[in-house]
This record gives structure tokens, sequence and C-alpha cells, in this order.
């Protein structure tokens, strides 16, 4: 049966509806666009998101500020930004691989707890895990350390990525392990060989999900990281607005070169999200 | 070449009372084609999966070759498996499924690539050596699978209903591919399948499972023309053979509409209820019957009419019961005629009424 599309007047209506919300979305991205190449310190009284004239002096700035050691501050904190994301994707794909892997094909004690738990865990604030992973860290001498940032990371991310890279697992036939074991495979070359490779569009949004827990958060490295030389760029940006002087000029333009290598990320990987977002949903 | 036995096999889930299989003994010699063969849900693919090793058996021993692999992994089994899905890797190519066995075997390069050329030239793959499963038909991915199993050159092949994706003329095309393969390589085989078909145009044995338990073991001709019981007599056949409720005498069985001679004296027949005593149920193939004149022949009314092409099946309501014949087309009548039916009485097989075990 043909479906009948909405009327002229209703598809107008839809596509305002869609043209507002879009602009709800991006204005204040737009908003911080324009101050990054905006003059000036302070944000301009006008509502208008279109800039009144352009410089890059915000970018010259941000790029060129140095640490009382003489570092190069912005680029030190990308540094660690990249080291951190790209560590806590690491650790947090390849335990989340095994671990679901494990969750989904074998049966064994506390199976269904384990995963009640990583679903429950998600449902508390970070906020309220700061005080015990100070004090973990602290117990550990892992505070103001890569290792011990990587290491909160990649546990904040590994039970969402466990439930998704699991739906995928699932969606997998057990036909095609069977296939593998009567050809002789043992259970890691089967994990290594057919599970793995099949799961790349999962394993993407898992790693995407993983870099940008990483990459996008502030509380827990402003928590854990004091040394100046540790900050990451969340951190290293908050700090250019402080309760005496803020510069929102530079902090724009440091938002807007930090969210570039997500979005590069995104690009990149779409092909791979659509289907791995939707792929774990429905067995097919 | 290998045998394949079965010991006192027995299957039960977790959790569910009833046993999938209760106590099966079977022997599949060597270089046979033994096809399992029953209605959903029968144990034949359990059976087949206990085989592979890829199920537990709760208690019984399984040979191969002499050999107890009751709890061997499925890799030292020296056995190869084509699924019903086909089950081929996607991410690797047609050469590449063929040969992962090979390489976990670790095969010589060169004895892999003429292995798999080999197959693939025997199953006309070779022009798709390069392609993924995905780039293929259903019934080029089956080969791949089937050759996937050939190149491994195993001690018993294992078929799970592997025609049943497959349309009908491929599923024609397929089950003689399977044919030829067998009957060149002599590997035994033990295939699963639900039809009837498949299982009479394959088969060296035929074994008739249902829940569980063998009902008949037998060559296709056996299955057909002396059916062990009234299960196994309307399992095979297309149309099902006619079933009528008769009484035994001596010598003499008679029904609602028709008495036929009895060859043997009555058999004792199992006890059973007083009022059921000398109850049989006859069997009678639709193309043993006939339309006919005589005056002993059953009447009816034709209700339906199938035309197959040279001929057509006939659904009479009679005195007797619910008829299928099969006619000639030419001289069918048509439905709402009234018709006279005969039984061939060298062709009716007779069912003891309570245990429907054959008399």
């Amino acid at each position: 049966m043909k479906r009948r599309g909405p009327s002229p007047l209703g598809q107008i209506l839809v596509y305002l509806g869609l043209i507002i919300a879009c602009a709800i979305i991006l204005y204040p991205v737009m908003i911080v666009l324009k101050k990054a190449f905006e003059p000036g310190r302070q944000f301009a009284l006008s509502a208008s998101p279109v800039p009144s004239s352009v410089t890059l002096d915000h970018f010259r700035e941000l790029f060129s500020q140095r640490s009382a050691t003489g570092e190069l501050m912005f680029l030190r904190g990308a540094l660690n930004s990249i080291v951190i994301s790209l560590a806590t994707t690491v650790v947090g794909v390849a335990l989340s691989c095994t671990a679901a892997y494990a969750l989904s094909r074998f049966k064994f004690p506390g199976r269904k707890a384990g995963l009640t738990s990583f679903l429950v865990v998600q449902m508390f604030p970070s906020t309220l895990l700061l005080m015990p992973l100070y004090v973990i860290l602290n117990g550990l001498g892992l505070l103001n350390s890569t290792i011990g940032l990587v290491l909160v990371y990649s546990t904040t991310a590994i039970p969402f990525c466990v439930w998704t890279l699991k739906g995928y697992f699932d969606s997998l036939p057990a036909e095609l392990e069977e296939a593998a074991r009567i050809d002789g495979a043992s259970q890691w070359m089967i994990f290594r060989k057919i599970m793995l490779p099949l799961s790349r569009p999962a394993i993407a949004v898992t790693a995407l999900f993983s870099f940008m827990t990483a990459w996008n958060e502030f509380i827990l490295a402003s928590t854990f990281m004091t040394d100046q030389s540790k900050y990451t760029l969340p951190v290293l940006i908050q700090s250019t607005v402080t309760e005496f002087s803020a510069d929102w000029g530079l902090f724009a333009a440091g938002a807007v070169i930090t969210s570039l290598p997500v979005m590069i990320a995104f690009y990149v990987l779409q092909k791979y999200l659509v289907g791995g977002i939707t792929a774990g949903a429905v067995k097919g | 070449m290998s045998d394949l036995e079965l010991r006192g096999v027995r299957k039960q889930y977790d959790g569910v009372a009833r046993m999938v299989i209760p106590d099966l003994d079977l022997d599949i010699a060597s270089g046979q084609m033994a096809v399992l063969v029953g209605p959903s849900g029968c144990g034949k693919s359990t059976t087949l999966r206990m085989v592979a090793g890829l199920e537990e058996p709760t208690a019984g021993v399984i040979t191969i070759d002499g050999r107890d692999v009751t709890h061997m992994a499925p890799a030292d089994r020296d056995i190869a498996m084509v699924f019903q899905s086909y089950a081929l890797y996607p991410h690797m190519t047609v050469f590449e499924n063929m040969a992962f066995g090979l390489r976990i075997k670790k095969l010589a390069d060169a004895e892999i690539k003429a292995r798999v050329n080999a197959a693939a030239a025997s199953l006309g793959l070779t022009p798709y050596l390069e392609r993924q499963p995905k780039a293929l038909s259903g019934g080029q991915r089956q080969r791949v699978a089937i050759g996937r199993a050939v190149v491994r050159k195993p001690k018993l092949f294992l078929f799970d209903e592997p025609l049943s994706n497959l349309d009908a003329k491929l599923r024609s095309d397929m089950r003689r591919e399977i044919a030829r393969i067998h009957q060149e390589s002599k590997t035994t085989s033990m295939y699963v399948t639900h039809d009837q078909i498949e299982a009479m145009t394959l088969a060296d044995m035929i074994v008739v499972l249902k829940e569980g338990v063998v009902q008949q073991i037998g060559s296709p001709v056996d299955i057909y023309e002396q059916p062990a019981n009234k299960f196994v007599a309307g399992f095979f056949g297309t149309p099902t053979m006619n079933f009528l409720g008769a009484t035994l005498g001596d010598r003499v069985i008679t029904g609602e509409g028709f008495s036929l001679p009895f060859p043997r004296a009555a058999p004792t027949l199992r006890p059973a209820a007083a009022d059921a005593k000398n109850q049989v149920v006859i069997g009678i193939r639709p193309e043993r019957l006939s339309l006919s004149d005589a005056s002993d022949a059953i009447g009816g009314k034709v209700v339906m009419r199938e035309v197959l092409g040279a001929e057509v099946v006939l659904y009479v309501e009679s005195a007797a019961g619910p008829l299928t014949v099969r006619a000639d087309a030419s001289a069918a009548p048509r439905p709402g005629d009234q018709v006279k039916v005969a039984l061939d009485p060298t062709a009716v097989h007779v069912f003891d009424g309570t245990s429907e075990l054959r008399l």
C-alpha cells in the first residue's frame, strides 16, 4: 500500500518546526564561533550570531601562551588530551570487546548480575564518584597522573561500551562460530578472526564514545590533575575564565579548536556509526 | 572412510523435563549416506550436533572410525559440516572461506591452493573465488559451504538441512550435486532433513525419527514399500497415504463400504480396550487407488481436484472416510461428481489400531 504523505500545509509546519529546532541547537554554537573570531575579551551585547569584524588574534594568543616553565600551554594541553583520550580508547575498547564477547557467548555465575551492575552504575552522576575515586587514586599514588585518569575514564566508558558491543555480538549468528569450531579454530582465534572483523561498526561506535568521554571530560580531570603541565584541554580552557579575569575570546577559540578532532572523527567514522548504532539493536 | 556408531545416546537439556533423545543406537557403515528424517522437533538436528561435538550428550558413546569422540572437541573429530544458513564468513572471500580450515591445520600454501582450486572447479566456483559471500546467490553460497567441507577431506560429512533455504529448482540441482559429490568421495555422511524427497533421493539408508525415537531404519524402497508403522507410512509419499478404519476378521478386513482379503491368518492384536478389539487401520497410497465401475468399489463424491500436469489428485468424500486418489488428468472427474474408487488389495498396508505397528 502506498503511504500518503502529509498535506502541503503539514509539510510546511514540519519543516518550520525542524528549522526552529536546528536554530535553537545551533545558536549557542554560533555565538561561540562568533566570539572566537570577534576582537575583544568580553561578549558583545548584540544577540546576532554574525561577528561585526573578524580576527584570528584569539587563536594566535591561544597557541602562543607559555607556562611559567616556558612550555607552550595549549600544545601541552592538546598533547595531554590526545594521549589520555587515545589510551582510554585503546584500554576501553580492548576490555569492552573481550568482556562483551564473554557476556554474549558464555554462561557463567554472575553473568546477569554483572550486566545489571554495569547498567546501574551508568545511572549515577559522575560527580557522585568524585570522592571515592579521589580516595582510591590517592591510595594508589595515581593522583595527577596520566595513567590514573586513563583508568578512571576507561572504567566510566566500559559499561556503555560493553552493552553496545554485547548487543552486536548477540546479533551475530552462532553458526559462524560453530562453523569455525568445526574448521578447527580455537576460541581466541574465533574471537580474533571471525567476531572482531565482523564487529567493526560496533567497535567504531564504542571507540568514538570512549574517545569522546575522555576528550570532553572536565570535572574529573580538573579534580585529579592539579599540575598545570598535566591539564587536559577542557581544564586548560576553563582556566582562561576565572573569577578575577575572563578572556571569553580565548575561551571560545579554545572551544572551537577542541571540538575539531571529535568532528573529524565523526566524519571519518560516520559510515560505521549508522550501521553500528542500529546493528546491535535488532537481531537480523 | 569410517563407521559412525551411536550407543545409548541420550540428550536432555537443562531445566527441560522431556528427553529430546531418550535412547538412541545407530550404525552408519563406511561410505554410506544416512539421512535422518522426521518432523520438526524430532531430535534429528540434535543428534547431528552431538555427532559434530556442538552439543554434549547427556549419556552414551559416539564413535567415529572406532575412536570414541563423545567428549572430543569438534576440531579433533575430523568431520566437516554444512549448515542450513551456509555459515560462511562474510568478511572473507570464497577462497579464504574454503581455505580457513586448511590454514588452521597449517597445510602448505601450495597444498591449500591445489585443494581449494580443485573443489572450486568441481563445484563451478572458480570464477567466484575472489568474491565475498554477499556477492553470491543462495545456490552459490551453499556451493561454497559444501566446498569448504569438501576441501578438508574429512572422515565424516554432516549436513544440517543444507537445502532448506533454496528454492525448488536450486534445491533439486543441489541435491544432484550432493549425490554426485558423495558418489565420488564415498565419504560416510549423515544428512538431516525434514524433506522426504531429499531423504528418498539421497539416502543409502533412511533413519526415521519421531520424538527422539527411531521409528524405522531402512533403504528408501523399504521405507516406502514396507513402512514399520502408521507414522512412517504417513510421513513418506505425496500426497500422503490414505488411512481407513477397519476390523480384522479371519483372513478378511472389513470397513465401511469395503471388504478386503487379508492374506495371513489374523494375528493376535496387542491388548487394547475391549470395544476396540480387532480394530485396525488400513493404509493405501493414492496411486494404488483407481477410479472404477466395479460393484465392490467404494462410492463417494469428488470435493476437490488438484491438477499436477500429467495427472490430477482427487479428494473424495466416501462412506469409508476421506480418500485421496491419483488419477490420469484426461479422465478425471470434476468436483461434485459421484465416483467409485477401487482399492488394490495387494497394496494395502495394515496397522494395529492401538499400537499403530505394521501387521
